[in-house]
């Protein structure tokens, strides 16, 4: 147990997975070559004009929906001024005192964190910093790539509701979730399709006050944010502890040396001079659009949780990994939809399945459960329930089905491991393996624990051996039971 | 030499070729541009290729255009595709935009023949020329006086016989003003009825591209090609652009027209000028116009609003110019060293001066009392007019409080040189449609303008009157 | 509201506005400013209790462009027009502050 509180609000950055940027038709594409998806607008030439890509806004109004976030019968783009090379107008078309959705929230784990408001922005080019070290401050000269910029991000901020880097890193992997499910964003994190600040500041347990914030920018991985958080939340303090006082400042967080580090080197009283952006016109979102919206809004995650746990029976856990990797959940759905009625197989077999061995293969080839065929897996499960082959053998069979792409029934079939379950065949072989050592009964119900072992294995074997091995355990230990023990 | 509408007629008959019409043209320029400097560029090869196209359509049977074969200047700061666009700055040195502004587009489409791009005020921003990083023009009425500004070379182009037609872009009065001290007519259109795309910005909310034209009939002409709505300009408004040349000469019987006190009977403004107002609305009168004066209070308020928003606007749009990505670069040690350098060089006096009373006014603690009160009053002044115009048509008013003045006059006082723009300022606020018409001259045979102010979109109505004020003054 | 626009201020402006102002200019622009503020101040005299900001002369509103790409300007003549270029991106000096 700590003796301090930590308080967290996050600022999530998600680039929204538009086809064209913002405010001009350039390509909305990471990773092309440098300075190919630029035009006059994105590049800010004189004389250009930007005009508002209606899918942005669409977007925006799927995550309202989305956030429980409220949509001001109005919004107006605002001009954020300051100057930053990888920044083509030296201002940042961005939402300020009108942004598109405002007051929402989503829940983890049970607790709401506020969500303050999601505003529509442009993204900045890339600055690549070149000269020794390639950090910014060693850097000789930089060199700049604007595909990126123009390119609409939505702002997510939160209340600083949050209150450890755990729950921290819960409410991304939630949003993040959310955000896929709606289809604004890809989510990459390692591509900056969402990019975290957090604004940390630590307190005495119960104690009704703020202490003093510091932004941590950059976030880029769940790792980091994590890591971030518990060392400036450990400096903040042991700061307070020997007395001395925390300092509102910007911090950046060093992967490598695992600190986080003062931006202060250079700071300038940052005053961006807000105003209405003079080239665009209000946004006030019809009923109209938000009805399109609404319609077209797929389940989110947090209600395909709960439908999975109530109607299939499985763990929340389970329930949470289906919903998160992507293409998981689909693929289980389709398996358990061609589960035939009368296998005896159930939706929690398939769950279970797909959680380990799926997920695993997924995991080790990368490939995305969308390329899987669900019904080979159906068939599997159908086959084990139906005990043609063992769990055991399952797992090999499976192996090899999502390698070959295969069905099931022909691997069982090709390598000849179908199993005997018939329970009249197996009642012969045990009479015959009875009848061939007449003692071994009597001596195993004559014996103690230690004896009766022995001897019961000593008659599995037997009867195994006659079946070539491909004896179905369950079956054989019922019916053994019945003519040994049971008398 | 003769009016863009009857070289238009002609071209597009085979009367007179567009080669001929052109070189008639380069021809006064050649005599005399270099007294009066109109031009930052003349695009003598350009022009005769697009004249030789013009004649080539016509030799087809192809109509091409209303504007067929008419030469026309373009004000500096609005975009040629692979020709230097200077703004008249430095800032912009050797800068060929990759693309054509819209207005371009569609006067050439409209078979018009670009002959130059014309010196103005760096950035638009002044009331004379004289603040252009390549020398000022002069008024071609007396060259020792200044053509105003900031569409001082459109207007002293067309007044020299240079282009028949002319664009300029009006933000505080840079069309009206310089239209009257140059004895042209100047148009600046409702906002948003001419796209912007592709003119420079000089503070947004206010800039309007407008023509230039020897008369009435040639400004609705030119008007009429470049108005309309573009996909490329959020603010452009949706539709057509209106018919103007036709309901010319419906005359102004039973129109309600106001003489606007406050942009009339003003101090500083020459009784000349003020003569000259009145008497075009003893013409209206007698043209049958019902003629009353009306007061509208706030329009008093319109220069301190103007020198607040238009500066703040600016300080925003010419924040791009920091020596990164084209035009000048004053290298430094450090990227914003780097910025401040190329920015001290590139920008003049004046150019300064508004990006740093801008950036004040939007700075913190400031914002309420400057930018933020201003457009408040910017919502009173709009009212104001709104109202007026539940009771008249039109308005008239001076355009300029006064004839042309020497050069030099008034460069040493920002503020003497911010108040020639008295009587244009508020119908930028406003966004409403005005414009200059020549109203005689004074008594150093220096031309008078007379403005005509409209409600938005009554530019037909205001080129009725405006038509009607320049048979009044005998033209 | 005459407002006395300080040497400090005018640094600090031109500091914000990027611009490297030279001795004389801070001098003049220190005077000059002042009293085109005093003037501008005109503006506080009018009472606005009530009344909305105009940012826009229209009253447009839900102006947008369908999502459809389309390719950029070519390359070359892009940073054909740059002052300095590398690796084809544009070349800057060392960047000493953080991106805010």
């Amino acid at each position: 147990m700590t003796a301090y509180e930590t308080v967290i609000g996050l600022e999530v950055h998600c680039e929204l997975a538009t086809a064209s940027k913002m405010f001009c038709g350039c390509p909305n594409e990471f990773g092309d070559e440098p300075n190919t998806n630029v035009c006059a607008v994105c590049l800010g030439l004189p004389g250009s004009l930007p005009v508002l890509n209606a899918m942005a806004v669409e977007y925006a109004l799927r995550v309202a929906d989305a956030l429980n976030l409220r949509v001001p019968e109005r919004s107006v783009f605002s001009r954020k001024n300051y100057f930053y090379p990888d920044m083509p107008k030296n201002y940042q078309t961005s939402q300020y005192d009108e942004p598109i959705t405002i007051d929402g929230w989503l829940e983890i784990d049970g607790v709401r964190v506020g969500i303050t408001r999601a505003h529509l922005e442009e993204d900045t080019g890339k600055s690549q910093h070149v000269g020794v070290g390639g950090r910014i401050h060693d850097a000789e000269f930089s060199l700049v790539d604007y595909n990126r910029a123009g390119v609409p991000l939505l702002e997510i901020v939160s209340e600083p509701d949050i209150r450890s880097a755990e729950q921290a890193k819960r409410y991304v992997e939630e949003l993040r979730a959310t955000l896929l499910a709606v289809g604004v964003s890809d989510v990459k994190m390692e591509e900056g399709s969402l990019r975290i600040d957090a604004n940390v500041s630590v307190r005495t347990p119960g104690s009704p006050e703020f202490g003093t914030r510091a932004e941590i920018k950059n976030l880029n991985s769940l790792r980091s944010l994590l890591r971030a958080i518990e060392y400036e939340s450990d400096r903040q303090w042991s700061l307070t502890q020997a007395g001395e006082k925390v300092v509102q400042e910007t911090r950046h967080w060093d992967e490598e040396s695992g600190r986080t580090i003062s931006g202060r080197s250079k700071e300038e009283a940052h005053d961006y001079r807000y105003f209405p952006e003079p080239d665009l016109v209000p946004v006030e979102p019809t009923q109209e659009m938000r009805e399109r919206v609404r319609a077209s809004m797929p389940e989110l995650p947090a209600a395909q949780r709960a439908r999975y746990i109530e109607q299939w029976g499985i763990g929340a856990e389970d329930a949470r990994v289906l919903v998160d990797v992507p293409g998981l959940a689909a693929y289980a759905e389709r398996a358990v939809a061609a589960l035939p009625g009368d296998s005896g197989g159930s939706a929690k077999d398939v769950v279970n399945w797909v959680r380990q061995e799926v997920l695993a293969y997924i995991n080790e080839t990368g490939l995305s459960p969308a390329v899987l065929a669900p019904e080979m897996l159906a068939e599997l499960v159908a086959l084990v329930a139906a005990g043609t082959i063992s769990r055991q053998q399952a797992k090999d069979v499976l192996a090899e089905s999502l390698r070959d792409e295969k069905w099931p029934r022909t691997i069982v079939e090709e390598r000849g491991i179908a199993q005997v379950s018939d329970e009249g065949a197996i009642a012969d072989v045990i009479d015959r393996v009875l009848a061939a050592n007449p003692n071994v009964a009597e001596e195993y119900r004559a014996g103690d624990e230690a004896a009766k072992k022995k001897k019961w294995g000593f008659l599995m074997g037997q009867v195994m051996r006659e079946l070539k091995g491909r004896g179905n355990a369950q079956v054989i230990n019922r019916i053994l039971e019945q003519r040994v023990a049971g008398e | 030499m003769s009016g863009a509408s009857r070289i238009a007629d002609d071209v597009r008959s085979g009367a007179r070729s567009a080669r001929d019409v052109l070189d008639e043209h380069l021809e006064a320029i050649n005599r005399r541009e270099p007294d009066i400097h109109a031009f930052n560029a003349v695009l003598a090869d350009e022009a005769r290729a697009a004249a030789d196209g013009v004649d080539a359509a016509v030799a087809r049977g192809d109509d091409p255009g209303p504007l067929a074969g008419v030469p026309l200047a373009l004000k500096d700061n609005m975009c040629t595709r692979g020709l230097l666009t200077t703004c008249s700055s430095r800032i912009l040195e050797g800068w060929r935009p990759p693309y054509d502004a819209t207005v371009v587009e569609r006067v050439r489409a409209a078979g018009a023949v670009v002959i130059g791009k014309t010196n103005l005020d760096e950035f638009a921003m002044g009331s004379s020329t004289e603040n252009s990083a390549f020398g000022p023009t002069r008024n071609p009425h007396d060259l020792t006086r200044v053509p105003g500004g900031s569409s001082g070379g459109s207007a002293a182009a067309v007044a020299a016989g240079f282009a028949p037609l002319a664009l300029g872009s009006d933000t505080g009065g840079s069309i009206r003003q310089p239209a009257a001290l140059c004895g042209v007519v100047g148009v600046k259109p409702t906002y948003g009825a001419v796209s912007r795309y592709g003119l420079i910005a000089f503070a947004s909310s206010l800039d309007q591209i407008g023509p230039f034209a020897a008369t009435v009939e040639d400004a609705a002409l030119l008007l009429e090609v470049i108005a309309g709505h573009d996909s490329l300009d959020s603010t452009s408004i949706a539709g057509p652009a209106p018919q103007l040349v036709a309901g010319l000469d419906e005359g102004v019987s039973g129109l309600r027209v106001g003489i606007v006190d406050e942009m009339t009977e003003i101090d500083g403004i020459e009784p000349q000028v003020r003569d000259a107002v009145r008497a075009a609305a003893a013409g209206l009168e007698a043209a049958g116009a019902k003629v009353d004066t009306v007061s509208v209070p706030s329009a008093t308020y319109g220069i301190s609003a103007y020198y607040l928003i238009a500066p703040a606007e600016a300080s925003s749009n010419l924040a791009r110019y920091d020596g990164v990505r084209y035009g000048l670069r004053v290298d430094a040690d450090d990227v914003s060293h780097m910025n401040s350098a190329t920015r001290e060089a590139g920008f003049g006096r004046e150019v300064k001066r508004r990006i740093m009373l801008g950036t004040y006014a939007l700075s913190a603690g400031y914002y309420d009392a400057y930018y933020g009160q201003a457009q408040r009053v910017r919502t009173l002044i709009l009212r104001d007019f709104e109202r007026v115009y539940e009771q008249f048509d039109v308005l008239i008013a001076a355009t300029s409080p006064t004839v042309a003045f020497e050069l030099g006059a008034k460069t040493a006082d920002p503020l003497a040189m911010y108040l020639c723009d008295v009587c244009t300022v508020p119908v930028n606020l406003t966004g409403h449609p005005a414009m200059s018409v020549p109203f005689g001259t004074g008594d150093a045979g220096l031309p008078i303008g007379v403005q005509v102010l409209a409600p938005a979109l009554g530019e037909p109505t205001m080129f009725r009157v405006a038509r009607a004020i320049e048979q009044a003054a005998g033209r | 509201m005459a407002e006395r626009i300080t040497r400090a201020d005018v640094e600090h402006v031109a500091q914000l506005a990027r611009l490297a102002l030279s001795e004389e200019e801070i001098v003049s622009l220190s005077e000059e400013l002042g009293a085109i503020l005093d003037y501008a101040a005109q503006v506080s005299a009018l009472d606005t209790h009530d009344v909305p900001p105009t940012a826009h002369p229209l009253p447009l509103v839900n102006v947008f462009r369908p999502d459809e790409a389309r390719p950029g300007l070519p390359r070359d003549e892009v940073l054909a027009a740059a002052p300095s270029v590398q690796d084809k991106r544009f070349r800057v000096p060392r960047i000493l502050g953080e991106e805010p």
